[in-house]
Protein backbone atom coordinates (compact mmCIF):
# COMPACT_ATOMS: atom_id res chain seq x y z
CA UNK A 1 0.00 0.00 0.00
CA UNK A 2 2.97 2.36 0.92
CA UNK A 3 4.69 3.07 -2.49
CA UNK A 4 6.70 5.60 -1.27
CA UNK A 5 9.09 2.81 -0.30
CA UNK A 6 9.22 2.03 -4.67
CA UNK A 7 11.90 4.29 -5.96
CA UNK A 8 15.26 3.93 -4.42
CA UNK A 9 16.40 7.78 -5.24
CA UNK A 10 13.87 9.53 -3.00
CA UNK A 11 15.74 7.65 -0.55
CA UNK A 12 19.51 9.53 -0.70
CA UNK A 13 17.29 12.78 0.79
CA UNK A 14 15.33 12.52 3.52
CA UNK A 15 12.04 13.85 3.21
CA UNK A 16 10.51 11.89 6.89
CA UNK A 17 10.74 15.84 8.25
CA UNK A 18 7.81 17.81 6.11
CA UNK A 19 5.93 14.56 6.92
CA UNK A 20 5.68 15.43 10.33
CA UNK A 21 5.14 19.42 9.22
CA UNK A 22 2.22 18.37 7.01
CA UNK A 23 0.34 16.32 9.50
CA UNK A 24 1.56 19.25 12.39
CA UNK A 25 -1.48 21.76 11.72
CA UNK A 26 -4.00 18.70 12.30
CA UNK A 27 -2.54 17.07 15.54
CA UNK A 28 -2.10 20.82 17.26
CA UNK A 29 -5.88 21.68 16.34
CA UNK A 30 -7.23 18.14 17.50
CA UNK A 31 -5.26 18.53 20.91
CA UNK A 32 -6.35 21.51 21.75
CA UNK A 33 -9.89 21.49 20.04
CA UNK A 34 -10.82 18.00 20.70
CA UNK A 35 -8.65 15.66 22.60
CA UNK A 36 -8.18 18.11 25.43
CA UNK A 37 -11.75 18.83 25.89
CA UNK A 38 -12.55 14.86 25.69
CA UNK A 39 -10.38 14.33 28.79
CA UNK A 40 -11.21 16.93 30.36
CA UNK A 41 -15.41 15.31 29.60
CA UNK A 42 -14.27 11.94 31.52
CA UNK A 43 -12.24 13.39 34.32
CA UNK A 44 -15.42 16.11 34.81
CA UNK A 45 -17.38 12.85 34.92
CA UNK A 46 -15.65 11.82 38.10
CA UNK A 47 -16.55 14.78 39.77
CA UNK A 48 -19.73 16.93 41.28
CA UNK A 49 -19.53 20.18 39.45
CA UNK A 50 -22.77 22.06 38.70
CA UNK A 51 -24.15 25.55 38.79
CA UNK A 52 -26.55 26.39 41.62
CA UNK A 53 -28.32 29.84 40.94
CA UNK A 54 -24.99 32.20 40.94
CA UNK A 55 -23.38 29.19 43.36
CA UNK A 56 -20.96 27.02 41.82
CA UNK A 57 -20.82 23.88 43.49
CA UNK A 58 -17.55 21.76 43.36
CA UNK A 59 -15.44 20.52 41.80
CA UNK A 60 -15.67 17.38 44.11
CA UNK A 61 -13.95 14.21 43.65
CA UNK A 62 -17.60 11.77 43.88
CA UNK A 63 -15.88 8.64 42.26
CA UNK A 64 -18.59 6.85 40.50
CA UNK A 65 -21.40 8.48 41.94
CA UNK A 66 -22.41 10.39 38.83
CA UNK A 67 -22.37 7.22 37.11
CA UNK A 68 -24.31 5.92 39.65
CA UNK A 69 -27.03 8.69 39.95
CA UNK A 70 -27.55 8.48 35.67
CA UNK A 71 -28.52 4.73 36.11
CA UNK A 72 -30.99 5.05 38.95
CA UNK A 73 -33.80 6.62 40.30
CA UNK A 74 -32.56 8.94 42.86
CA UNK A 75 -33.41 11.74 45.54
CA UNK A 76 -32.27 14.56 42.67
CA UNK A 77 -35.30 13.41 40.61
CA UNK A 78 -32.91 12.36 37.77
CA UNK A 79 -34.62 9.86 35.97
CA UNK A 80 -32.60 6.59 35.16
CA UNK A 81 -30.75 7.10 32.00
CA UNK A 82 -32.48 3.84 29.96
CA UNK A 83 -35.59 5.82 29.55
CA UNK A 84 -33.54 8.15 27.14
CA UNK A 85 -31.52 5.33 25.91
CA UNK A 86 -34.72 3.17 25.24
CA UNK A 87 -36.54 6.53 23.35
CA UNK A 88 -33.19 7.20 21.39
CA UNK A 89 -33.59 3.78 20.20
CA UNK A 90 -36.95 3.28 19.44
CA UNK A 91 -37.37 6.98 18.14
CA UNK A 92 -34.64 5.13 15.53
CA UNK A 93 -35.95 2.08 14.56
CA UNK A 94 -39.42 3.56 13.58
CA UNK A 95 -37.39 5.77 11.26
CA UNK A 96 -34.97 3.20 10.22
CA UNK A 97 -37.48 0.33 9.42
CA UNK A 98 -39.13 1.96 6.78
CA UNK A 99 -36.11 4.14 5.85
CA UNK A 100 -33.93 0.37 4.74
CA UNK A 101 -36.98 -1.88 3.45
CA UNK A 102 -37.39 1.40 1.44
CA UNK A 103 -34.03 2.18 0.34
CA UNK A 104 -33.54 -1.72 -0.08
CA UNK A 105 -36.10 -1.39 -2.86
CA UNK A 106 -35.45 1.47 -4.36
CA UNK A 107 -32.01 0.33 -5.14
CA UNK A 108 -33.11 -2.86 -6.40
CA UNK A 109 -35.38 -0.67 -8.66
CA UNK A 110 -32.39 1.54 -10.17
CA UNK A 111 -30.09 -1.25 -10.85
CA UNK A 112 -32.57 -3.32 -12.38
CA UNK A 113 -31.64 -3.97 -16.04
CA UNK A 114 -34.76 -5.66 -16.88
CA UNK A 115 -37.30 -2.74 -15.43
CA UNK A 116 -34.45 0.29 -16.94
CA UNK A 117 -35.78 2.40 -14.99
CA UNK A 118 -35.67 5.95 -16.83
CA UNK A 119 -34.88 9.23 -14.86
CA UNK A 120 -32.96 7.82 -12.65
CA UNK A 121 -31.05 11.08 -11.59
CA UNK A 122 -33.67 13.39 -11.01
CA UNK A 123 -35.30 10.49 -9.16
CA UNK A 124 -32.23 10.34 -6.60
CA UNK A 125 -31.79 14.38 -7.01
CA UNK A 126 -35.30 14.86 -5.27
CA UNK A 127 -35.11 11.65 -2.65
CA UNK A 128 -32.02 12.85 -1.52
CA UNK A 129 -32.70 16.44 -1.39
CA UNK A 130 -34.10 16.13 2.88
CA UNK A 131 -30.85 15.12 3.68
CA UNK A 132 -29.29 18.49 3.04
CA UNK A 133 -31.63 20.47 4.60
CA UNK A 134 -31.59 22.07 7.93
CA UNK A 135 -33.33 19.28 10.49
CA UNK A 136 -34.07 22.30 12.97
CA UNK A 137 -35.83 24.16 10.00
CA UNK A 138 -37.41 20.75 8.77
CA UNK A 139 -38.96 20.17 12.79
CA UNK A 140 -39.80 23.67 12.87
CA UNK A 141 -42.26 23.54 9.85
CA UNK A 142 -43.05 20.02 10.71
CA UNK A 143 -44.81 22.19 13.80
CA UNK A 144 -45.77 24.70 11.85
CA UNK A 145 -47.73 22.06 10.05
CA UNK A 146 -48.97 20.04 12.72
CA UNK A 147 -49.59 22.61 15.53
CA UNK A 148 -53.18 23.27 17.14
CA UNK A 149 -53.78 26.06 14.52
CA UNK A 150 -51.65 24.65 11.71
CA UNK A 151 -53.29 23.57 8.30
CA UNK A 152 -53.20 19.95 8.88
CA UNK A 153 -55.67 20.68 11.74
CA UNK A 154 -57.77 22.95 10.11
CA UNK A 155 -58.48 20.26 7.19
CA UNK A 156 -59.26 17.72 9.55
CA UNK A 157 -62.04 19.74 11.20
CA UNK A 158 -62.93 21.62 8.45
CA UNK A 159 -63.56 18.44 6.38
CA UNK A 160 -65.82 16.64 9.43
CA UNK A 161 -62.79 13.90 10.59
CA UNK A 162 -62.74 15.06 13.57
CA UNK A 163 -64.69 17.81 15.69
CA UNK A 164 -61.47 19.20 17.99
CA UNK A 165 -58.03 19.98 16.55
CA UNK A 166 -55.83 16.94 17.23
CA UNK A 167 -52.98 18.07 19.92
CA UNK A 168 -50.83 16.33 17.96
CA UNK A 169 -47.54 17.93 19.95
CA UNK A 170 -49.30 16.36 22.75
CA UNK A 171 -49.60 12.92 22.27
CA UNK A 172 -46.93 10.57 22.60
CA UNK A 173 -47.81 8.48 19.07
CA UNK A 174 -48.22 11.18 17.17
CA UNK A 175 -44.90 13.46 18.26
CA UNK A 176 -43.08 9.83 17.63
CA UNK A 177 -44.45 9.10 14.84
CA UNK A 178 -43.82 12.26 13.06
CA UNK A 179 -39.88 12.41 14.38
CA UNK A 180 -40.05 9.18 12.50
CA UNK A 181 -41.36 10.16 9.75
CA UNK A 182 -38.68 13.33 9.76
CA UNK A 183 -35.58 11.13 9.89
CA UNK A 184 -37.14 8.50 7.19
CA UNK A 185 -37.77 11.27 4.83
CA UNK A 186 -34.20 13.23 5.89
CA UNK A 187 -32.33 9.69 5.30
CA UNK A 188 -34.24 7.29 2.78
CA UNK A 189 -32.39 9.10 -0.47
CA UNK A 190 -28.93 8.38 1.16
CA UNK A 191 -29.11 4.71 1.97
CA UNK A 192 -30.50 4.05 -1.38
CA UNK A 193 -27.62 5.56 -3.40
CA UNK A 194 -24.95 3.88 -0.89
CA UNK A 195 -26.79 0.60 -1.43
CA UNK A 196 -27.39 1.12 -5.11
CA UNK A 197 -23.71 1.67 -4.91
CA UNK A 198 -22.96 -1.57 -2.92
CA UNK A 199 -25.16 -3.99 -5.60
CA UNK A 200 -23.52 -1.90 -8.83
CA UNK A 201 -20.05 -2.91 -6.95
CA UNK A 202 -21.18 -6.29 -7.62
CA UNK A 203 -19.95 -8.41 -10.63
CA UNK A 204 -22.34 -8.51 -13.56
CA UNK A 205 -21.80 -11.68 -14.69
CA UNK A 206 -22.95 -13.48 -11.46
CA UNK A 207 -26.58 -12.11 -12.23
CA UNK A 208 -25.64 -13.02 -15.38
CA UNK A 209 -25.02 -16.87 -15.13
CA UNK A 210 -27.48 -16.83 -12.60
CA UNK A 211 -30.45 -15.76 -15.22
CA UNK A 212 -29.36 -18.25 -17.32
CA UNK A 213 -29.88 -20.97 -14.95
CA UNK A 214 -33.40 -19.70 -14.59
CA UNK A 215 -33.19 -18.21 -11.18
CA UNK A 216 -36.08 -16.35 -10.28
CA UNK A 217 -35.33 -12.74 -9.07
CA UNK A 218 -36.11 -13.77 -5.18
CA UNK A 219 -33.53 -16.17 -5.75
CA UNK A 220 -31.29 -13.93 -7.21
CA UNK A 221 -31.71 -11.71 -4.12
CA UNK A 222 -31.47 -13.82 -1.45
CA UNK A 223 -28.43 -16.54 -3.10
CA UNK A 224 -26.58 -13.52 -4.62
CA UNK A 225 -27.21 -9.93 -4.30
CA UNK A 226 -27.91 -10.25 -0.41
CA UNK A 227 -24.95 -12.30 0.79
CA UNK A 228 -22.49 -10.29 -1.23
CA UNK A 229 -23.99 -6.74 -0.33
CA UNK A 230 -24.09 -8.12 3.29
CA UNK A 231 -20.49 -5.94 4.04
CA UNK A 232 -22.42 -2.87 2.89
CA UNK A 233 -25.29 -3.34 4.22
CA UNK A 234 -23.80 -3.62 7.67
CA UNK A 235 -21.51 -0.93 7.37
CA UNK A 236 -24.77 1.46 6.14
CA UNK A 237 -26.81 0.14 8.93
CA UNK A 238 -24.55 0.66 11.94
CA UNK A 239 -23.54 4.19 10.51
CA UNK A 240 -27.32 4.74 10.42
CA UNK A 241 -27.32 3.75 13.95
CA UNK A 242 -24.33 5.71 15.34
CA UNK A 243 -25.96 8.65 13.59
CA UNK A 244 -29.50 7.55 15.31
CA UNK A 245 -27.93 7.35 18.82
CA UNK A 246 -26.83 11.19 18.44
CA UNK A 247 -30.20 12.23 17.00
CA UNK A 248 -31.00 15.79 19.16
CA UNK A 249 -31.71 18.67 16.42
CA UNK A 250 -35.21 16.98 15.08
CA UNK A 251 -36.74 16.19 18.12
CA UNK A 252 -34.93 19.18 20.27
CA UNK A 253 -37.23 21.80 18.30
CA UNK A 254 -40.38 19.86 17.27
CA UNK A 255 -40.90 19.08 20.98
CA UNK A 256 -38.82 22.62 22.08
CA UNK A 257 -36.26 20.52 24.05
CA UNK A 258 -39.28 18.85 26.21
CA UNK A 259 -39.77 16.11 24.42
CA UNK A 260 -43.10 16.21 25.32
CA UNK A 261 -45.11 14.73 26.24
CA UNK A 262 -43.91 13.66 29.81
CA UNK A 263 -40.03 12.65 28.24
CA UNK A 264 -41.02 10.03 25.96
CA UNK A 265 -39.32 11.69 23.16
CA UNK A 266 -36.22 12.57 25.07
CA UNK A 267 -33.08 11.51 23.29
CA UNK A 268 -29.48 10.75 25.18
CA UNK A 269 -28.51 14.41 23.28
CA UNK A 270 -31.27 16.12 24.35
CA UNK A 271 -30.86 15.05 27.74
CA UNK A 272 -26.81 15.73 27.66
CA UNK A 273 -28.31 19.31 26.46
CA UNK A 274 -30.14 19.49 29.35
CA UNK A 275 -27.09 19.04 32.22
CA UNK A 276 -25.41 22.36 29.86
CA UNK A 277 -27.73 24.91 29.37
CA UNK A 278 -28.34 26.52 32.54
CA UNK A 279 -26.98 24.46 35.50
CA UNK A 280 -23.57 23.84 33.78
CA UNK A 281 -23.94 20.08 35.42
CA UNK A 282 -20.76 19.65 33.85
CA UNK A 283 -19.97 16.43 36.39
CA UNK A 284 -23.51 14.51 34.87
CA UNK A 285 -22.96 15.80 31.53
CA UNK A 286 -19.64 14.03 31.30
CA UNK A 287 -21.02 10.90 32.70
CA UNK A 288 -23.60 10.57 29.59
CA UNK A 289 -20.85 11.87 27.49
CA UNK A 290 -18.85 8.42 28.55
CA UNK A 291 -21.89 6.30 27.87
CA UNK A 292 -22.46 7.76 24.57
CA UNK A 293 -18.78 7.03 23.95
CA UNK A 294 -18.93 3.23 25.05
CA UNK A 295 -21.91 2.95 23.06
CA UNK A 296 -20.44 4.31 19.63
CA UNK A 297 -17.12 2.62 19.94
CA UNK A 298 -19.29 -0.56 20.44
CA UNK A 299 -20.77 0.41 17.09
CA UNK A 300 -17.70 1.30 15.36
CA UNK A 301 -15.30 -1.85 16.10
CA UNK A 302 -18.15 -4.04 14.34
CA UNK A 303 -18.06 -1.12 11.38
CA UNK A 304 -13.94 -1.67 11.56
CA UNK A 305 -14.41 -5.67 11.47
CA UNK A 306 -16.57 -5.50 8.29
CA UNK A 307 -14.87 -3.37 6.36
CA UNK A 308 -11.56 -5.37 7.15
CA UNK A 309 -13.64 -8.45 6.49
CA UNK A 310 -13.81 -7.36 3.15
CA UNK B 1 -47.39 -21.71 -26.50
CA UNK B 2 -44.32 -19.76 -26.90
CA UNK B 3 -45.83 -16.66 -28.46
CA UNK B 4 -48.26 -16.47 -25.81
CA UNK B 5 -45.77 -16.74 -22.77
CA UNK B 6 -43.84 -14.14 -24.32
CA UNK B 7 -46.73 -12.36 -23.88
CA UNK B 8 -47.67 -12.18 -21.37
CA UNK B 9 -43.84 -11.95 -19.63
CA UNK B 10 -44.32 -8.63 -21.96
CA UNK B 11 -47.42 -7.65 -19.72
CA UNK B 12 -45.71 -8.87 -16.51
CA UNK B 13 -42.91 -6.36 -17.01
CA UNK B 14 -45.21 -3.28 -18.15
CA UNK B 15 -47.20 -4.50 -14.85
CA UNK B 16 -43.74 -3.83 -12.92
CA UNK B 17 -42.37 -0.86 -14.20
CA UNK B 18 -45.87 0.39 -14.11
CA UNK B 19 -45.80 -0.04 -10.03
CA UNK B 20 -42.64 0.72 -9.71
CA UNK B 21 -43.07 4.38 -11.47
CA UNK B 22 -45.98 4.98 -9.23
CA UNK B 23 -43.72 3.94 -5.74
CA UNK B 24 -40.85 6.42 -7.38
CA UNK B 25 -43.24 9.12 -8.18
CA UNK B 26 -44.82 9.29 -4.97
CA UNK B 27 -41.97 9.15 -3.00
CA UNK B 28 -40.32 12.08 -5.20
CA UNK B 29 -43.79 13.57 -4.07
CA UNK B 30 -43.61 13.08 -0.75
CA UNK B 31 -40.06 14.65 -0.54
CA UNK B 32 -40.58 17.43 -2.48
CA UNK B 33 -44.36 18.23 -1.10
CA UNK B 34 -42.93 19.80 2.39
CA UNK B 35 -41.19 22.05 0.84
CA UNK B 36 -43.71 23.36 -2.04
CA UNK B 37 -45.87 23.93 0.88
CA UNK B 38 -43.16 26.10 3.10
CA UNK B 39 -42.55 28.24 -0.26
CA UNK B 40 -46.03 28.08 -1.04
CA UNK B 41 -47.30 29.55 2.21
CA UNK B 42 -44.48 31.79 2.33
CA UNK B 43 -46.34 33.87 -0.11
CA UNK B 44 -49.37 34.37 2.02
CA UNK B 45 -50.93 36.50 4.63
CA UNK B 46 -51.09 35.38 8.55
CA UNK B 47 -54.71 35.67 7.45
CA UNK B 48 -54.71 33.45 4.64
CA UNK B 49 -52.46 30.68 6.34
CA UNK B 50 -55.68 30.80 8.71
CA UNK B 51 -57.71 29.56 6.15
CA UNK B 52 -55.71 26.09 5.28
CA UNK B 53 -54.22 24.27 2.69
CA UNK B 54 -53.81 25.84 -0.98
CA UNK B 55 -51.46 24.66 -3.63
CA UNK B 56 -51.67 28.01 -5.16
CA UNK B 57 -49.44 30.83 -4.09
CA UNK B 58 -50.65 34.16 -1.89
CA UNK B 59 -49.54 37.27 -3.51
CA UNK B 60 -47.55 38.62 -0.21
CA UNK B 61 -43.77 37.21 -0.97
CA UNK B 62 -42.71 40.19 -1.08
CA UNK B 63 -44.50 41.64 1.90
CA UNK B 64 -43.24 38.99 3.69
CA UNK B 65 -39.82 39.10 2.69
CA UNK B 66 -39.39 42.26 4.02
CA UNK B 67 -41.03 41.57 7.12
CA UNK B 68 -38.77 38.69 7.54
CA UNK B 69 -35.79 40.71 6.70
CA UNK B 70 -36.72 43.34 9.24
CA UNK B 71 -37.80 41.16 12.48
CA UNK B 72 -37.07 43.18 15.67
CA UNK B 73 -36.82 39.75 17.81
CA UNK B 74 -34.93 37.72 14.74
CA UNK B 75 -31.72 38.88 12.82
CA UNK B 76 -31.90 36.78 10.12
CA UNK B 77 -30.09 39.42 8.01
CA UNK B 78 -27.34 38.90 10.78
CA UNK B 79 -27.95 35.12 11.32
CA UNK B 80 -27.34 34.42 7.51
CA UNK B 81 -24.34 36.41 7.90
CA UNK B 82 -22.50 34.87 10.60
CA UNK B 83 -23.92 31.42 9.70
CA UNK B 84 -21.70 31.97 6.01
CA UNK B 85 -18.48 33.27 8.18
CA UNK B 86 -18.42 30.36 9.83
CA UNK B 87 -19.50 27.52 6.99
CA UNK B 88 -17.21 29.40 4.31
CA UNK B 89 -13.98 29.80 6.39
CA UNK B 90 -14.67 26.12 7.71
CA UNK B 91 -15.29 24.90 4.68
CA UNK B 92 -11.95 26.12 3.50
CA UNK B 93 -9.80 25.47 6.18
CA UNK B 94 -11.39 21.77 6.52
CA UNK B 95 -10.81 20.96 2.73
CA UNK B 96 -7.06 22.49 2.72
CA UNK B 97 -5.69 20.97 5.94
CA UNK B 98 -7.37 17.78 5.64
CA UNK B 99 -5.41 17.39 1.85
CA UNK B 100 -2.58 18.42 3.78
CA UNK B 101 -2.24 15.35 6.43
CA UNK B 102 -3.25 13.53 3.51
CA UNK B 103 -0.61 14.71 1.52
CA UNK B 104 1.51 14.41 4.37
CA UNK B 105 0.45 10.58 5.52
CA UNK B 106 0.72 9.44 1.79
CA UNK B 107 3.87 11.34 -0.05
CA UNK B 108 6.21 11.24 2.64
CA UNK B 109 7.83 8.26 4.74
CA UNK B 110 7.98 8.98 8.71
CA UNK B 111 8.28 6.44 11.52
CA UNK B 112 4.92 6.95 13.01
CA UNK B 113 3.15 6.99 9.31
CA UNK B 114 1.03 3.85 9.77
CA UNK B 115 0.00 4.79 13.13
CA UNK B 116 -0.79 8.60 12.49
CA UNK B 117 -3.02 7.01 9.69
CA UNK B 118 -4.60 4.09 11.72
CA UNK B 119 -4.60 6.76 14.88
CA UNK B 120 -6.85 8.94 12.42
CA UNK B 121 -9.05 6.20 11.53
CA UNK B 122 -10.11 5.11 15.11
CA UNK B 123 -10.95 8.88 16.02
CA UNK B 124 -13.09 8.81 13.07
CA UNK B 125 -16.21 7.78 15.03
CA UNK B 126 -16.44 9.54 18.06
CA UNK B 127 -18.76 11.94 18.35
CA UNK B 128 -18.60 15.13 18.45
CA UNK B 129 -20.57 15.43 21.37
CA UNK B 130 -18.30 13.96 23.49
CA UNK B 131 -16.06 16.75 23.85
CA UNK B 132 -18.80 19.34 23.91
CA UNK B 133 -19.14 18.83 27.37
CA UNK B 134 -15.03 20.05 28.45
CA UNK B 135 -15.34 22.28 25.15
CA UNK B 136 -18.02 24.39 26.44
CA UNK B 137 -16.58 24.00 29.90
CA UNK B 138 -13.22 25.71 28.56
CA UNK B 139 -15.49 28.29 26.24
CA UNK B 140 -16.96 29.28 29.61
CA UNK B 141 -13.46 29.26 31.44
CA UNK B 142 -11.53 31.63 28.73
CA UNK B 143 -14.65 33.83 28.12
CA UNK B 144 -14.48 32.68 24.17
CA UNK B 145 -18.14 32.05 23.93
CA UNK B 146 -19.76 34.27 21.08
CA UNK B 147 -16.62 34.10 19.42
CA UNK B 148 -17.21 32.51 15.83
CA UNK B 149 -13.75 31.06 15.27
CA UNK B 150 -14.36 29.30 17.74
CA UNK B 151 -16.78 26.81 15.61
CA UNK B 152 -14.21 27.35 12.61
CA UNK B 153 -10.71 26.41 13.21
CA UNK B 154 -11.65 22.86 15.12
CA UNK B 155 -12.58 21.88 11.10
CA UNK B 156 -9.19 21.88 10.68
CA UNK B 157 -8.76 18.65 12.52
CA UNK B 158 -11.85 16.55 10.55
CA UNK B 159 -10.70 12.92 10.55
CA UNK B 160 -13.93 12.02 7.69
CA UNK B 161 -12.43 14.61 5.48
CA UNK B 162 -8.90 13.91 5.97
CA UNK B 163 -10.35 9.88 4.61
CA UNK B 164 -11.80 10.93 1.81
CA UNK B 165 -8.75 13.17 0.83
CA UNK B 166 -6.05 10.36 1.64
CA UNK B 167 -8.31 7.98 -1.15
CA UNK B 168 -8.51 10.47 -3.42
CA UNK B 169 -4.48 10.94 -3.71
CA UNK B 170 -4.03 7.33 -3.29
CA UNK B 171 -6.34 6.63 -6.46
CA UNK B 172 -4.93 10.05 -8.91
CA UNK B 173 -1.63 10.94 -7.22
CA UNK B 174 1.52 9.11 -8.91
CA UNK B 175 3.99 9.53 -6.50
CA UNK B 176 6.72 9.80 -9.75
CA UNK B 177 4.73 13.63 -10.67
CA UNK B 178 6.38 14.23 -7.06
CA UNK B 179 9.61 13.56 -7.54
CA UNK B 180 10.35 15.15 -10.89
CA UNK B 181 9.08 18.46 -8.96
CA UNK B 182 12.03 17.73 -6.82
CA UNK B 183 14.10 17.63 -9.75
CA UNK B 184 13.00 20.71 -11.10
CA UNK B 185 14.10 22.13 -8.11
CA UNK B 186 10.05 23.00 -6.08
CA UNK B 187 10.04 22.95 -2.40
CA UNK B 188 7.63 20.90 -0.53
CA UNK B 189 5.29 23.35 -0.13
CA UNK B 190 5.28 24.59 -3.57
CA UNK B 191 4.76 21.45 -4.43
CA UNK B 192 1.56 20.27 -2.53
CA UNK B 193 0.54 24.08 -3.14
CA UNK B 194 0.72 24.03 -6.90
CA UNK B 195 0.99 21.01 -8.12
CA UNK B 196 -0.83 18.87 -5.86
CA UNK B 197 -3.72 20.49 -4.87
CA UNK B 198 -4.98 21.59 -8.64
CA UNK B 199 -5.26 17.63 -9.10
CA UNK B 200 -7.26 17.15 -5.62
CA UNK B 201 -9.69 20.36 -7.02
CA UNK B 202 -12.80 17.88 -7.61
CA UNK B 203 -11.82 16.16 -4.08
CA UNK B 204 -11.93 19.65 -2.52
CA UNK B 205 -15.24 20.66 -4.20
CA UNK B 206 -17.47 18.07 -3.21
CA UNK B 207 -16.06 17.86 0.79
CA UNK B 208 -16.07 21.70 0.50
CA UNK B 209 -19.73 21.42 -0.66
CA UNK B 210 -20.65 18.75 2.33
CA UNK B 211 -18.57 20.85 4.99
CA UNK B 212 -20.43 24.13 4.00
CA UNK B 213 -23.43 22.59 4.05
CA UNK B 214 -22.95 20.74 7.92
CA UNK B 215 -22.03 23.90 9.20
CA UNK B 216 -24.88 25.93 7.75
CA UNK B 217 -27.06 23.71 9.14
CA UNK B 218 -25.58 22.89 12.57
CA UNK B 219 -27.18 23.60 15.59
CA UNK B 220 -26.00 21.67 18.91
CA UNK B 221 -22.94 22.94 19.44
CA UNK B 222 -23.40 26.72 18.14
CA UNK B 223 -26.47 26.91 20.28
CA UNK B 224 -24.59 26.05 23.41
CA UNK B 225 -21.43 28.80 22.61
CA UNK B 226 -23.64 31.65 20.90
CA UNK B 227 -26.43 33.39 23.24
CA UNK B 228 -25.47 36.86 22.33
CA UNK B 229 -28.54 38.09 19.39
CA UNK B 230 -26.03 39.52 16.74
CA UNK B 231 -23.61 36.10 17.06
CA UNK B 232 -26.32 33.46 16.62
CA UNK B 233 -26.37 31.35 13.31
CA UNK B 234 -29.45 30.80 11.55
CA UNK B 235 -30.67 27.54 12.98
CA UNK B 236 -30.56 28.90 16.91
CA UNK B 237 -32.34 31.18 15.20
CA UNK B 238 -35.18 28.68 13.45
CA UNK B 239 -35.20 27.07 16.96
CA UNK B 240 -36.03 30.17 18.63
CA UNK B 241 -39.31 30.48 16.27
CA UNK B 242 -40.54 27.20 18.40
CA UNK B 243 -40.40 28.28 21.77
CA UNK B 244 -42.38 32.25 20.36
CA UNK B 245 -45.74 32.89 21.10
CA UNK B 246 -47.46 31.16 17.44
CA UNK B 247 -50.98 32.13 17.59
CA UNK B 248 -49.85 35.88 18.05
CA UNK B 249 -47.24 35.40 15.68
CA UNK B 250 -47.59 36.62 11.82
CA UNK B 251 -47.21 32.87 10.39
CA UNK B 252 -46.41 33.70 7.06
CA UNK B 253 -43.50 35.89 8.29
CA UNK B 254 -42.43 32.20 9.90
CA UNK B 255 -42.92 30.72 6.74
CA UNK B 256 -40.38 32.66 4.83
CA UNK B 257 -37.99 32.93 7.36
CA UNK B 258 -37.87 28.34 7.52
CA UNK B 259 -37.38 29.36 3.95
CA UNK B 260 -34.26 31.53 4.11
CA UNK B 261 -32.94 29.26 6.40
CA UNK B 262 -32.76 26.63 3.94
CA UNK B 263 -32.66 28.26 0.55
CA UNK B 264 -28.78 28.86 0.55
CA UNK B 265 -28.32 24.79 0.35
CA UNK B 266 -31.17 24.53 -1.86
CA UNK B 267 -29.56 27.05 -4.47
CA UNK B 268 -26.33 24.48 -4.44
CA UNK B 269 -28.24 22.11 -4.59
CA UNK B 270 -29.98 23.04 -7.62
CA UNK B 271 -26.75 23.87 -9.13
CA UNK B 272 -24.35 20.69 -7.97
CA UNK B 273 -26.89 17.60 -7.47
CA UNK B 274 -25.09 16.02 -9.90
CA UNK B 275 -21.77 15.95 -7.98
CA UNK B 276 -23.08 16.14 -4.61
CA UNK B 277 -24.05 12.91 -5.86
CA UNK B 278 -21.68 11.15 -6.57
CA UNK B 279 -19.65 12.29 -3.72
CA UNK B 280 -21.86 10.69 -1.31
CA UNK B 281 -20.94 7.17 -2.56
CA UNK B 282 -17.50 7.93 -3.50
CA UNK B 283 -15.03 7.36 -0.57
CA UNK B 284 -17.52 6.18 2.20
CA UNK B 285 -18.26 2.79 1.51
CA UNK B 286 -14.89 1.91 0.13
CA UNK B 287 -13.68 1.28 3.49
Amino acid sequence: MEKGTSSPKTRSISYAKWGYIFILPFFIVYAIFTLYPQLLTVYNSFFEYYRDGLTVVGPNFVGLANYKALFTANSAGYVPIFKFLGNTIWLWVIGALPQFTIAMLLALFFTSTRLNIKGQQFFKTVIYMPNLIMASAFAMLFFALFSQVGPVNQLLVSSGITQQPINFLGMRIYVQSLIGLMNFLMWFGNTTILLMAGIQGIDESLFESARLDGSTSTQVFFNITMPLLMPIFIYVFITSMIGGIQMFDVPQVLTNGHGIPDNTSTTLIMYLNNFLGISKNYGMAGAVSMLLFVITAVLSTFVFKTINKK
Amino acid sequence: MKKDANQSAKIKLFISRLVVYAILIFLSFLCLFFFYLMIINSSRSNAQLKTGFTIIPGGNFLKNLYNAWHDGDINIPVGMKNSFIIAMCSAILTTYFSAMTAYGTYVYDFKYKKFVHLFILAIMMIPSQVSAVGFIQLAFKYNLTNKLWMLIIPSIAAPAVYFYMRQYLEATLPLEMVEAARIDGSNEFKIFNQIVLPIMKPAIAVQMIFSFVGSWNNYFMPSLLLNKADKKTVPIMIATLRSADYSKFDMGKVYMLMLMAILPVMVIYIILSKSIIKGVTSGSVKG
